[in-house]
């Protein structure tokens, strides 16, 4: 078993019309950078995931997404798993 | 009747709830999350409205998992009534006893003052002895709810949507709208009829004191409920 760091991004679905990405682009563009468009905000949640190995760690964290880090009727999310440290052990 | 009012760690309108439904003649019982079961002889459960778990992560994503909705959700598929107010309705979507979702208000800001609404369906345990607009408070800041588009239009097929923002001559406008709600939309009914969920607060609206008493009709609307049921036996 090791520990693996999972970093999960979740975001209001695109369909949702996204008011804080919309105020902070336009803040954008007061600033002249009309370069940036259609920020999106959300969540960036990191976790450890102890798990035999990175698919067993994928599906585990998508488990807990779909059951509560995220509401699939207005977000979306992905998942990322690093590779564990060398020792096999995540920082504590 | 016998109403449980559920008090979350930070419920903040149970204590209106039990006094709304004791005022109107009803027996309030404060259940606290923790139990396992609703009170034995309850005909309805309350989800009162504040801020369950801080809102954290999401509004009600938390308190869906208290001990105590286990049984709400096993009294609400076997037929008991149910209502979710404010921070309940929110909690209520994210059980999955009714659906859609209640998302950021559209201007981002958190509203707090009187709308009025406009009752779509009266034939619910909870709407029976509603008439005209009524004038109730909303207080909230994740309160624009939405739903897929399929879903919206079964809704409004079924008559599920119970309650809507209005002006003073009854048009559900978009000035009237508070929070961005898709077709302003402020409480609907599952499927069954017997679970409603409604964002602005009835208890806040029942003595001409507080500026209002139309929220007394939701009340009373249960005390006509239990009459027809007794009715119906005899």
């Amino acid at each position: 078993m090791k520990y693996y760091l999972a970093h999960i991004t979740i975001t209001l679905r695109k369909a949702i019309l996204d008011v804080q990405g919309k105020t902070v682009e336009n803040a954008l563009h007061s600033l002249h950078m009309p370069a940036l468009s259609n920020v999106r905000i959300g969540k960036h949640i990191e976790l450890d995931v102890h798990a035999p190995d990175k698919e067993t760690a994928q599906d585990l964290v998508e488990d807990a997404c779909r059951k509560l880090l995220a509401n699939l009727v207005m977000e979306d999310f992905s998942v990322d798993i690093l590779e564990p440290r060398k020792n096999g052990q995540m920082k504590q | 009747m016998k109403i449980g009012v559920i008090t979350f760690p930070g419920s903040n309108c149970d204590a209106d709830a039990r006094y709304a439904a004791t005022v109107s003649g009803h027996q309030a019982v404060q259940v606290w999350h923790k139990d396992e079961a609703i009170p034995s002889g309850a005909e309805v459960i309350i989800l009162p409205g504040g801020f369950s778990y801080g809102d954290y992560l999401r509004t009600g994503a938390i308190a869906r998992f208290s001990p105590i909705m286990k049984d709400v959700i096993r009294f609400a598929n076997e037929g008991g009534l149910v209502i979710g107010i404010c921070n309940g309705f929110q909690i209520l979507c994210e059980s999955g006893l009714l659906p859609g979702a209640l998302i950021r208000n559209e201007n981002l800001q958190f509203v707090c003052k009187d709308v009025l609404l406009r009752v779509e369906n009266t034939n619910t345990p909870f709407t029976s002895a509603c008439h005209g607009l009524m004038r109730i408070p909303v207080a909230h800041g994740e309160g624009r709810y939405i739903a897929p588009p399929e879903v919206l239009e079964r809704l409004e097929a079924q008559h599920q949507v119970v309650f809507r923002y209005v002006n003073d001559v009854g048009e559900a406008t978009q000035d009237s709208n508070p929070n961005g709600s898709l077709n302003n939309i402020a409480g609907i009914i599952n499927e069954g009829g017997n679970v409603l969920g409604m964002m602005p607060h009835p208890e806040r609206a029942i003595e001409p004191v507080l500026g209002s008493s139309d929220g007394m009709v939701v009340f009373e609307s249960l005390s006509m409920h239990v009459q027809r049921a007794i009715e119906t036996i005899t």
